[in-house]
């Protein structure tokens, strides 16, 4: 590590010390969303409240259930790091702490839910 | 520390001292839809689940869904989905270093505004 300059080791890292990685999770996946949502909504939005024979054969085709269990997996994730910024900002110490690690519990609970279910309606 | 006056520093004016603008709104609205809409994605990932488990259980989440309290959450939802998809967009040109001239970011505001509704608009049509 002695080859390692302090400039080397501070450059991009800011405060955070993983510097905008953060910031890039959330361009990543809000483009992902912005693919994934509309197919979403028009996928899964004719499907309510129609019977339950015909949900369970439309998402046992691929491509509704494959766009169900992506949005539900990169939605979650984007949900789980924007709502830590928001309780970044208004919230600190233990507070903060306990806030986010429910969301965190919350968002990859949700997320595997969501993919448990479509997987079982489209297995 | 260098910093040594830190009780007696100037503090910039809280938020409600300004004037509330067509950017500061559309950019409060963005967290709210964005934190909002988990209670429509808990919906559908309940709905999904019950689907799973069977047609009792289905009708159950179906019914609550597609009822009147049910309908309100989803219009809600796809007007917040809708606004924050566009507000996401707007950050994106942000991103790029584009759209921060003041006329520039008014029109980006009305265009969230405006095309969020008329996106709503269009989902209920086509759903």
């Amino acid at each position: 590590m002695s080859f390692l300059t302090d400039r080397k080791r501070a450059v991009g890292m800011g405060a955070s010390h993983v510097g905008t990685h953060h910031h890039w999770s959330m361009t990543v996946s809000s483009v992902g969303l912005l693919i994934l949502v509309p197919l979403f909504v028009f996928t899964f939005g004719p499907m309510l409240g129609a019977p339950h024979a015909e949900v369970a054969a439309f998402f046992a085709r691929p491509f509704p259930a494959i766009v169900a269990a992506l949005t539900f997996v990169v939605g979650f994730m984007h949900f789980k790091n924007g709502v830590q910024v928001a309780i970044e900002d208004y919230t600190s110490g233990m507070t903060r702490k306990i806030l986010i690690i429910a969301m965190i519990c919350l968002s990859y609970g949700a997320a595997a839910t969501g993919v448990f279910a479509v997987a079982r309606l489209a297995l | 520390m260098a910093d040594v006056n830190r009780g007696n520093r100037p503090l910039s004016p809280h938020l409600q001292i300004y004037r509330p603008q067509l950017t500061s709104i559309t950019s409060i609205l963005t967290r709210i839809s964005g934190n909002a809409l988990l209670l429509g994605a808990l919906l559908a990932v309940w709905w999904f689940l019950a689907a799973a488990s069977g047609p009792e259980h289905f009708a159950i989440a179906d019914g609550f869904i597609t009822s009147w309290f049910g309908d309100l959450i989803m219009l809600g939802s796809t007007w917040a989905l809708w606004y924050h998809a566009l507000a996401g967009v707007r950050h994106l040109i942000w991103d790029t270093g584009r759209g921060f001239e003041l006329q520039t970011a008014e029109t980006l505001g009305w265009a969230v505004i405006i095309g969020s509704v008329v996106m709503t608009i269009f989902t209920l049509i086509v759903v």
